[in-house]
């Protein structure tokens, strides 16, 4: 082994990831990369995301091939200096041991928790540092706590993260604590409360991002900083074919192309992501719940309440997907004069997964870490 | 993350779930609060396997224990059902649904015809079928078809403990009546299931592996088949296409169709007998409604035209093979393009 030579191994998108598979290279052998460079594209059971290169350097080898299907640390690739000769590459290629998965206890550890919050099981997970003021990731309509997947590990390296599914989404309880915007953003105050945290850097996606700037207004002292994602909560319009469409549909046939809107590449919407989000749609009260959320904020394609608009006295970060075509990228004319605002053009309502090193970058300088 | 249980687990979720939601679900069946009562035991043993274990302790008098007599007790869950009630009755093994077929064929399914759409019969009979356990010609039938044929009936036959929980859910909240067919062979075999109740809507078939080169359709046992064929195929470079029909009636034609007219081939693989088979029935389909998308032969991979053999060597060549599946599937590429 040799600490001239950085291995490319295959990443862990979340818990629930064992394995991916090599879709293909973006980059040819001898390409000099930058830290967050795409190098090759991985597909999971779950997605498919660009792996990006962790350290800067020369792309020497590629060892995994396109179709081949790999177990988490597998070796993918190396990087090395023009110094080190293609015999050490070969040795370190030949030595190279994936590790094993962690142990019983690691897992438990990073397994997800559940905590009742006025009689509502709520599932969420906690990573990442012990000391400092916790990341709190919220979700958008419909969504869950994986839909920061490529973004809680990047974070929980610089800060304690928390990330949770919201009553009735995910794996918490499919009940509502009541469906406007004050009745959610207080379930997470309280929600902060069972688990002593006082302050946050509250971090939303969509609705997510209107309950944040909600818990910043109704709890001020709780909120240190705002980071918002394609968010409800700016402008009024929001895409009803997709908010409605999404509440409707019941089959794998009229869900995919509504689930298609939230990606600039609709590629990215293989068949166990539209699975995933069917097993939980099926779920008894979810539709219901769905619809009557959607009635609250989004009836008609109109936003009931944009508390971020003017929200001043938090540092605010707003970031959008000049393709999103849930949420117009438009609205970022309407954020408060000192909001730090990003807008990448070829993302979509999901930017943070798909401009994840990016968004992880913008996120980890913007709480200051 | 949700836990791994059983089919078997799944079905005894599914129902526990139901008859705590929804008071007028009842079950009935031969042996179901047997053994209940002996030496100061509460719970009964749950039937013939055990699926029902557990629930004569929760449930009590909604566990009716019948006689013998699959006439009797199916006819009366019928009849109960049209009554308003919801029960769901366990017959053992399909291959004594024989004794039973009036009430079945030209009652149940007939009701909703022959009164105006206003009679309902909201009845689930659960049943095992299958070969594989060593239980012989009259043990081991998979006879999907005769109730595919009725029209009236809604035929079941799933092949995941997810989706056996979803299915039965849907079952037993369903307002027609359901055959619902249980493989013995998978009782066993478990899977991630969610804790919390939630239906599957009937005729939606599940794609379970994408393909472009072929597309084989199976149910059931036949599933995990095709799946084990397609892994073999894809080492060679054969990326096969797996569709799980899940519901044989209503049948999802539309997601079979669809897939063939991106792979432009079609095996279909049955453990029933192949005359007038679910495989006849989805080739015949393709056949008429997507012959232009097709660029080779439609393959039929079923057990011969024999009963199930009580010999233990005899019955597994009977049970169709992932090998036999693999052979269908070059056949069919045979001289194409991606052979």
């Amino acid at each position: 082994m040799s600490d001239r030579i950085t291995p490319l191994v295959m990443p862990k998108w979340g818990l629930e990831m064992r394995q991916g598979t090599v879709a293909g290279w973006l980059v040819d052998e001898g390409t000099r990369l930058e830290v967050g460079t795409p190098v090759l594209d991985v597909e999971t059971d779950k997605i498919s995301n660009a792996v990006e290169a962790p350290d800067p350097g020369l792309l020497r080898r590629k060892v995994a091939q396109q179709g081949q299907t790999l177990p988490v640390k597998a070796l993918l690739g190396v990087l090395a200096e023009p110094g080190v000769s293609d015999a050490e590459i070969d040795a370190f290629i030949a030595s190279y041991v994936v590790p094993a998965a962690g142990s019983d206890e690691a897992e438990a550890a990073e397994a997800y928790a559940f905590a009742e919050v006025d009689g509502l099981r709520v599932r969420y997970a906690r990573r990442g540092l012990e000391r400092g003021v916790p990341v709190l990731f919220l979700h958008g309509f419909g969504g869950d706590l994986g839909n920061w997947l490529f973004n809680i590990a990047a974070l929980a390296e610089v800060a304690p993260v928390i990330a949770l599914d919201l009553p009735g989404h995910g794996q918490s309880d499919a009940r509502l604590p009541g469906a406007s915007l004050a009745e959610l953003a207080g379930f997470v105050a309280r929600f902060l409360d069972r688990l002593n945290v006082e302050r946050v850097h509250a971090v939303g996606h969509s609705m997510g991002g209107a309950i944040a700037a909600q818990l910043a207004r109704d709890h001020a002292p709780r909120v240190a900083s705002l980071a918002v994602f394609g968010s409800a909560g700016l402008g009024e319009e929001v895409n009803v074919d997709y908010t409605r469409g999404f509440v409707d549909a019941a089959s794998r046939r009229e869900l995919e192309p509504v689930v298609e809107l939230l990606f600039a590449d609709r590629s990215l919407v293989n068949r166990a992501l539209v699975d995933g989000l069917l097993k939980y749609k099926r779920l008894d009260g979810v539709t219901e719940l769905l619809g009557t959320l959607h009635g609250a904020l989004f009836e008609g394609g109109r936003q009931a309440a944009m508390p971020l608009r003017d929200l001043a006295g938090k540092p605010l970060l707003v970031v959008w997907g000049a393709q999103d075509r849930v949420i117009p990228a438009g609205h970022v004319q309407h954020a408060p004069a000192h909001a730090t605002v990003h807008v990448f053009d070829d993302a979509g309502h999901m930017v943070m997964m798909e401009k994840a090193g990016e968004v992880n970058t913008l996120l980890r300088s913007h709480i200051g870490a | 993350m949700a836990r791994k249980i059983s089919m078997k687990q799944a079905i005894n979720e599914a129902l526990d779930q139901e008859m705590v939601r929804d008071p007028t679900v009842v079950l009935m069946g031969e042996d179901i609060v047997g053994g209940a009562g002996g030496d100061g035991e509460r719970d009964a043993w749950g039937g013939v396997l055990g699926v029902t274990k557990g629930l004569y302790a929760k449930h009590g008098d909604r566990l009716l224990d019948t006689p013998l007599s699959e006439s009797a007790y199916v006819g009366a869950a019928i009849g109960a059902a049209t009554c308003g009630m919801r029960p769901v009755a366990e017959l053992m093994f399909v291959d004594f649904m024989g004794v039973c077929f009036d009430q079945i064929f030209n009652q149940a399914a007939k009701f909703k015809y022959m009164f105006g759409g206003r009679a309902q019969t909201p009845v689930v009979i659960r049943t095992m079928v299958g070969a594989g356990f060593r239980a012989a010609a009259q043990h081991s039938q998979m006879l999907t078809p005769l109730f595919t044929h009725i029209p009236g009936l809604k035929v079941v036959c799933p092949s995941t403990p997810y989706d056996t929980k979803g299915l039965l859910i849907q079952s037993i909240r369903d307002n027609d009546p359901v055959i619902f067919c249980e493989h013995k062979n998978l009782y066993g075999f478990e899977g991630e299931v969610p804790e919390a109740s939630y239906a599957i809507p009937f005729g939606e078939a599940n794609i379970v592996r994408e393909g472009k080169h072929v597309s084989i359709v199976a149910y059931g046992l036949m599933v995990h088949r095709a799946l084990d064929a397609a892994a073999a195929l894809a080492r060679e470079g054969v990326e096969a296409e797996v569709i799980d029909l899940r519901t044989l009636s209503p049948l999802d034609i539309d997601t079979v169709l669809e897939s063939v007219a991106k792979t432009g081939r079609l095996v279909c693989v049955d453990e029933a007998s192949p005359r007038c088979s679910i495989a006849a029935d989805v080739s015949a389909q393709v056949a008429q409604r997507a012959f232009a998308a097709l660029e080779g032969p439609i393959e039929m991979v079923t057990p011969p035209h024999v009963p199930v053999p009580f010999s233990p060597a005899l019955e597994d060549l009977y049970i169709p093979s992932a090998a036999q599946v693999a052979a269908a599937v070059k056949r069919t590429m045979g001289g194409s393009k991606h052979g």
